[in-house]
């Protein structure tokens, strides 16, 4: 018996050993391709998976240049590019970045500035890039270091059947209050009155959360440094959101994040949803049950004036690629007006990578496909203002995340204690308390600076 | 043991070689390849990783990297998360472990008997082993858990219940728990039957003309020849388990109070990108899951081998 109990027990401590190791580790692949290719690296959403469709067989067409793509889910994307890019080591030319990694990259000397490449290329049209997009893609140093693919805010999106029958309105503008007093109204056993996120996460529940403190005139830091995640407003905020949810929000509220909620106004659980405008071309899609029986109002407010949040997926070339002017050539061609030009023609209109361009929001083919939001998104994302989202200055830009590379961990750790909160296990004030303490750990690195 | 009869088995010899001309090292270098292919893909990796455990090195600050002495150490066993998160794995895998070895005991016992059909129920039984790990997650989130949708609530309200609970938020741990329990009985289940089918036939005949009854033949015969098969079961398990990601990345995000180990060096890694700080996180639990393999093992083995002589 014990003959074999040794080398057994060897051999499964070895075989942990390599099990836990082989997940600490990943090793990078081979770079290359020829001289008239580009390599780029994308996050794996539908919109980037259809270029890659259309690649081939127009912008290679066109201009000799080949495109090889290399598509990654959005955590490992973030991995590798910083793997890459903070190496300088070229394997990528191009890599889809969103609006809050571009500032820090550019920080890090990891991105190539484009603003002689835009002043070059008229047909590139920069000014037709919506302001607040382009403001949040260009860096501390004025340059702009990465253009669209796609943009959206948040808006609120609300069942005009289940308000016209309980006789309740919004107004265009609602604030927070008037919120949660229609979502008292049209609450019942069946249909809840609003789905806001709770899912642990700091792009989940913190998403719409930040947003709401922001117009409560709560921050995270202040431009001095000074960490406000259990000062008054901040509290008020997030206990407004916390009780909106436990009294009127969705069921399961704590584990619901955006496909949570999509789910639950797609079969009419709820009445109310703010979220990402993207959701609105989801919601009104043509096998959706709830088509056409949807309003749109901006995102609610208190303090400000608007309160909606920023998000984008642009490209962005690696300061140490040879192939700037050709990876350049792709990015003009896919966040051009031409390339939306063909995915309506091909795949359809409403498959447009919009909530980037004036000129988008003008085509009437457009209009007709995504009319019911089309103007309120516009309008959401013109409002937006990603330097200066709340009452007070900030250290740092950002509407509903702050651009530091720490803000990840924190916002997700925070996140958990106010998903807790949701749950009822934990208090408002002991999951702020702990999160000030995280925020304020944040705050010394940059105080000196 | 079966296992040991099998160990040595006999090799053709291969025509005598004047084995003079073959120093030691030449008859072992075909096993070269091989075992700089074990040492490439396991141990540089762990020495990697040994490494940047002492680094100060956060991806996305490249200007402030370096040597950094214990601190990643340090920080791991200060953070109050990464404390609940220790306390976390090892209630999630001691239960885990313990129930599902309870409940396959009991159907490899069902199972072990002749009855029509049993072919099909075994399979069936095993179907829940087979999902993939981070699917058998969704389905436990979405389709049973779920308040709005989910079957749970659907059956409470067939049943005429009005009540309708929120069961991840109201029970997190335990609705983990449930879903690997679910995944992991069959793998019990398995190495269990095994051990029955592989049990002598005599003894426990001996035993019935004896006037033993069947809960003697059970626990003087049954049990202590299953022990080595619950035991490797419990080990194999526990391994698995005390890594598990999927469940509790799918079910809470790692939130209620469930974020275990290896969703903490994910968080710490993914999110914080603090690279010296999450491979400090891998190496406790390295040197964590060894200690606790070889040393529990030891202890369980000991005392078993106590009671039954």
């Amino acid at each position: 018996m014990s003959s074999i109990r040794t080398p057994l027990l060897r051999t499964f401590g070895a075989a942990t050993a390599v099990l836990l190791l082989a997940s600490a580790c990943s090793g990078a692949g081979g770079g290359g391709g020829g001289a008239d290719s580009v390599n780029v690296l994308m996050v794996n959403n539908p919109q980037m998976q259809d270029l890659q469709k259309l690649t081939a067989d127009n912008f290679t067409k066109d201009t000799g240049i080949k495109v090889n793509f290399t598509v990654l889910p959005e955590n490992d994307v973030r991995d590798k590019i910083s793997q890459d890019f903070s190496s300088q080591a070229g394997q990528y030319d191009v890599a889809t970045i969103s609006n809050y990694e571009t500032p820090m990259y550019a920080k890090n000397g990891w991105l190539a500035p484009m603003d002689d490449f835009v002043a070059k290329d008229s047909a590139f049209d920069q000014a037709d890039i919506l302001e607040p997009i382009r403001q949040s893609l260009t860096a501390a140093d004025g340059k702009v270091y990465a253009q669209p693919f796609y943009g959206e805010s948040s808006f609120l999106m609300y069942r005009k059947d289940i308000f016209e029958a309980k006789g309740v309105t919004l107004p265009e503008k609602p604030t927070w209050q008037q919120v949660a007093e229609a979502a008292a109204k049209v609450a019942t056993p069946e249909v809840r009155g609003i789905c806001l996120r709770g899912q642990p996460g700091w792009g989940q529940v913190m998403a719409p959360l930040t947003t709401v403190v922001n117009t409560f005139g709560g921050t995270w830091f202040t431009k001095d440094w000074q960490a406000q995640v259990n000062a008054p407003e901040f509290k008020e905020a997030t206990k407004f959101y916390v009780d909106l949810v436990r009294n009127y929000g969705e069921a399961g509220a704590p584990q619901a994040g955006f496909a949570e909620c999509l789910n639950n106004m797609t079969q009419g659980k709820v009445a109310m949803w703010y979220d990402a405008t993207v959701a609105a071309g989801l919601l009104e899609a043509n096998d959706s049950p709830i088509k056409g029986k949807l309003g749109f109002t901006q995102a609610p407010v208190v303090k400000t004036d608007s309160s909606g949040w920023l998000y984008t997926w642009a490209f962005g070339i690696q300061k140490a690629s040879k192939k700037q002017d050709a990876a350049w050539k792709f990015i003009s061609w896919a966040s051009g007006k031409g390339y939306e030009e063909l995915v309506g023609k091909n795949l359809g209109w409403s498959k447009l990578p919009d909530g980037k361009r004036s000129s988008t929001y003008q085509r009437a083919e457009y209009k007709q496909s995504s009319g019911s939001f089309s103007a309120q998104a516009e309008a959401a994302i013109k409002g937006a203002k990603p330097l200066n989202p709340g009452v007070q200055e900030r250290p740092a830009p950002g509407i509903q995340f702050v651009g530091i590379p720490e803000f990840t961990d924190l916002g997700t750790q925070v996140s958990q204690q106010i998903s807790s909160a949701i749950a009822g296990a934990t208090s408002v004030d002991d999951a702020l308390n702990n999160g000030q303490g995280l925020a304020e750990k944040v705050a010394a690195k940059y105080k000196g600076q | 043991m079966a296992v040991i009869t099998r160990e040595r088995p006999v090799v053709d010899r291969p025509p005598p070689v004047p084995r003079k001309s073959y120093p030691k090292w030449a008859r072992r270098a075909p096993l070269l390849p091989a075992l700089i292919f074990l040492i490439v893909v396991t141990q540089l990796p762990f020495v990697a990783t040994l490494v940047i455990s002492f680094m100060k090195w956060n991806s996305l600050d490249p200007t402030n990297r370096g040597f950094a002495g214990f601190d990643n150490y340090v920080n791991v066993f200060t953070d109050p998360d990464l404390r609940s998160s220790i306390v976390n794995t090892i209630v999630l895998t001691a239960s885990v472990v313990l129930i599902s070895l309870v409940l396959g005991l009991g159907l490899a016992l069902l199972l072990d008997k002749k009855f029509r059909g049993r072919g099909f129920v075994r399979t069936m039984l095993i179907a829940p082993f087979l999902v993939v790990p981070v699917a058998a997650a969704l389905i436990w989130k979405h389709v049973l858990y779920n308040p709005e949708y989910g079957l749970f609530n659907g059956i409470l309200n067939w049943l005429g219940f009005d009540a309708q609970p929120d069961w991840i938020s109201t029970m997190p741990m335990s609705a983990v728990v449930l879903s690997l329990v679910w995944q992991w009985t069959p793998f019990m289940m398995l190495i269990l039957l095994a051990g029955l089918q592989s049990k002598p036939i005599e003894p426990v005949e001996a035993a019935t003309i004896d006037g033993a009854s069947s809960f003697q033949i059970f626990r003087y015969l049954t049990f202590p020849h299953l022990r080595q098969y619950l035991e490797l079961g419990g080990l194999l398990g526990s391994i698995y388990i005390v890594q598990n990601f999927d469940a509790v990345f799918t079910i809470t995000s790692g939130g209620l109070g469930t974020a275990n180990l290896p969703y903490m060096i994910y968080q710490t890694f993914y999110q914080a990108h603090e690279y010296g700080e999450a491979s400090a996180a891998g190496v406790i639990v390295v040197a964590g899951s060894i200690l606790i393999a070889t040393f529990a093992l030891r202890v369980v083995s000991s005392l078993f081998k106590e009671e039954t002589r």
